[in-house]
């Protein structure tokens, strides 16, 4: 009779899951991780004799909407060409009706996981490329909504890669731009994608993001209100995580990381009005304290004003108080 | 009696949520048939996919022995056979799992009561039962307090793919398919814990194939696995709403 281990079992359970995928060029070697909706495994691409990423709707989660949200997912993501994006190579269907796309491997760690062992001005300049990228998104209209450590990965050579854009907000601007309108004619890959807009458009009252890191707004599932300012508001999130190592706010903060504490308060207002009106315009406060520069979020006391620049001028300082020294010692054995 | 959607291979057609199996007897039905053949094979059937659960719900929740839960189980699934146990379930109730193991309950309660009025099987063994594996899991596996539900449903899992594998066994060895099913008991049926599965290079070079053969081999026997699990699991649910739930959870939900 077959006997079948508990570890048996779940891995039974597993691979039955696994996508099928007999008769295209990929294989699956692996799951890598599990979302809400998809599953990421880890597949070879025969063609190309290299190793990708493959997204696929879980089986559980499958339906009409979430298939949508998939296939929407995959082409903000073609969309979205930039160096800290991951790019898409393909998108299909199963056999069994799901969809799947498949993407880059990325090869390196989570932000959180990334941050144990890095230094603070490693990690500032990490998050100066994330707001870029962020910027980067805003400008094309896509607003992210689930900005957090867990979906920023850092590569191997330090490259940074914002990750599952599943329920980004796509504007009505970059939904035109994309709508192939130029000639005046809407296509029917168009018309689709704008069905698809419709039908995976968050509706009033939804709440989707992660507690700890979304907006208040996104707390409240005030859709209309949710922009750029949100993504703000969990990057402040981000930011915090970074320097203090917790989620929290921390009360015995060191003087000079108190213009960073300014710089996170500030993203993470409540009211979308008081935050920054960028990613960028935060990534520039940032880059300031890293030029120990005075910040915009943060009104400096004179003595740490004094500290700051005694620490930013330190070398030039040292050379003038030995040249004095020097002076007067000189003064001093010569009236001697 | 419900018949599950045929699997759909096109890829144009609109999202299904996974594919379901061709009809199948259900035995359910056949349970209650006049054909007595029919009935005793639905029976066998049902007490192949659910003796282990009962054992060890028996065991767990009424704390009998090995001996008396072995005997008791037994029982059950032979009252089953001559009595109209499922007569009454009603599949927009409640699943036939949840219906069985009320049945069960029942009957033990029954049993209980009427101890020592009458002497049980009397150790008359019809039933193809192992309990040794059964037990060695259930006292040696780490957990000296099991959940009795848990461990039903995780039994019935069990019971079911273990059906599934003597069924996709039987197919290979007639298609004469053996290798495919030698590396998928290789690959998936042999995982202990602690040890790492062998790669899809170890098998390649064990079968003396291309690795690219393992993975098709591999794909063609986890997919058939699959389609026989479903198939009996379909033969087993009341209706098509109470299938379609079991599936999902079956083979969606990472853990019950």
């Amino acid at each position: 009779m077959t006997r079948l281990s508990d570890a048996a079992l779940e891995h039974l359970r597993d691979v039955a899951e696994w996508p099928e995928l007999t008769g295209n060029r990929y294989e699956i070697v692996g799951a890598l991780g599990q979302g809400g909706m998809g599953t990421v495994f880890l597949a070879r691409d025969r063609e190309l004799e290299r190793e990708v990423a493959l997204k696929v709707l879980r089986a559980a989660a499958s339906s009409p909407d979430t298939a949508l949200r998939l296939r929407r997912e995959s082409r903000i993501l073609a969309r979205l060409e930039h160096p800290g994006i991951v790019p898409v190579h393909d998108v299909g269907r199963l056999p069994d009706g799901r969809v799947y796309y498949v993407m880059k491997l990325v090869r390196g760690v989570r932000l959180d996981q990334y941050a144990r062992a890095a230094v603070l001005t490693d990690l500032l300049r990490l998050f100066l490329r994330i707001c870029e990228t962020i910027g980067f998104a805003h400008a094309q209209g896509v607003v992210h909504r689930d900005l957090k450590p867990g979906n920023i990965m850092v590569g191997a050579f330090g490259e940074v890669l914002v990750m599952d854009w599943g329920i980004a907000k796509v504007g009505e601007e970059a939904g035109r731009r994309e709508g192939g309108k130029a000639d005046g004619n809407v296509d029917a890959k168009a018309a689709d994608e704008a069905d698809e807009d419709d039908a995976t458009k968050t509706a009033p009252g939804t709440i989707l993001g992660t507690p700890g890191f979304m907006s208040p707004e996104q707390e409240r599932g005030d859709v209309e209100q949710i922009d750029a300012r949100s993504d703000v508001y969990s990057l402040g999130a981000v930011l915090r995580l970074l320097v203090t190592g917790s989620e929290g706010q921390l009360a015995g903060l060191p003087a000079p990381l108190r213009p960073l504490r300014a710089i996170w308060r500030k993203a993470m207002a409540p009211i979308p009005g008081d935050r920054y009106a960028s990613a960028q315009a935060l990534a520039e406060d940032v880059a300031r304290y890293l030029d120990a520069q005075p910040v915009d979020a943060y009104k400096e006391p004179l003595l740490e004003k004094g500290r700051r620049i005694i620490a930013k001028y330190q070398t030039p300082i040292l050379l003038v108080l030995a040249y004095l020294a020097m002076r007067i010692l000189f003064l001093v054995t010569r009236g001697m | 009696m419900f018949c599950p959607e045929p699997m759909s291979h096109d890829p144009a057609s609109t999202d299904q949520p996974h594919g379901f199996p061709p009809t199948r007897d259900s035995v359910l039905v056949e349970l209650r048939s006049e054909d007595r053949e029919k009935r005793e094979r639905a029976w066998e059937s049902l007490a192949a996919a659910y003796w282990r659960p009962v054992y060890c719900h028996v065991r767990l929740r009424w704390n009998a022995s090995r001996e008396d839960a072995q005997d008791l189980t037994q029982d059950f699934f032979l009252r089953a056979l001559g009595g109209n146990f499922f007569e009454g379930y009603d599949p927009g109730r409640a699943r036939f799992r949840t219906f069985l193991r009320t049945c069960l309950d029942r009957f033990l309660s029954n049993e209980q009561r009427d101890a020592g009025r009458e002497k049980r099987g009397g150790g008359i063994v019809f039933l193809p039962i192992d309990v040794g594996e059964i037990e060695a899991e259930l006292l040696t596996n780490g957990n000296p307090d099991p959940d009795p539900d848990q461990t039903f449903h995780r039994e019935w899992i069990r019971g079911l793919f273990i059906l599934a594998v003597d069924a996709l066994r039987a197919e290979c060895v007639a298609a004469g398919k053996e290798v495919q099913f030698s590396i998928f008991e290789r690959a998936d049926l042999l995982p202990v814990e602690g040890v790492d599965r062998p790669s899809y290079r170890d098998l390649a070079e064990e079968f003396k194939i291309p690795m690219t053969q393992v993975t098709n081999y591999l794909a063609f026997a986890r997919r058939e696995f699959r389609r026989l699990a479903l198939e009996r699991l379909a033969s087993l649910c009341g209706s098509e709403e109470e299938y379609q739930s079991e599936a999902r959870e079956l083979f969606g939900v990472a853990s019950p």
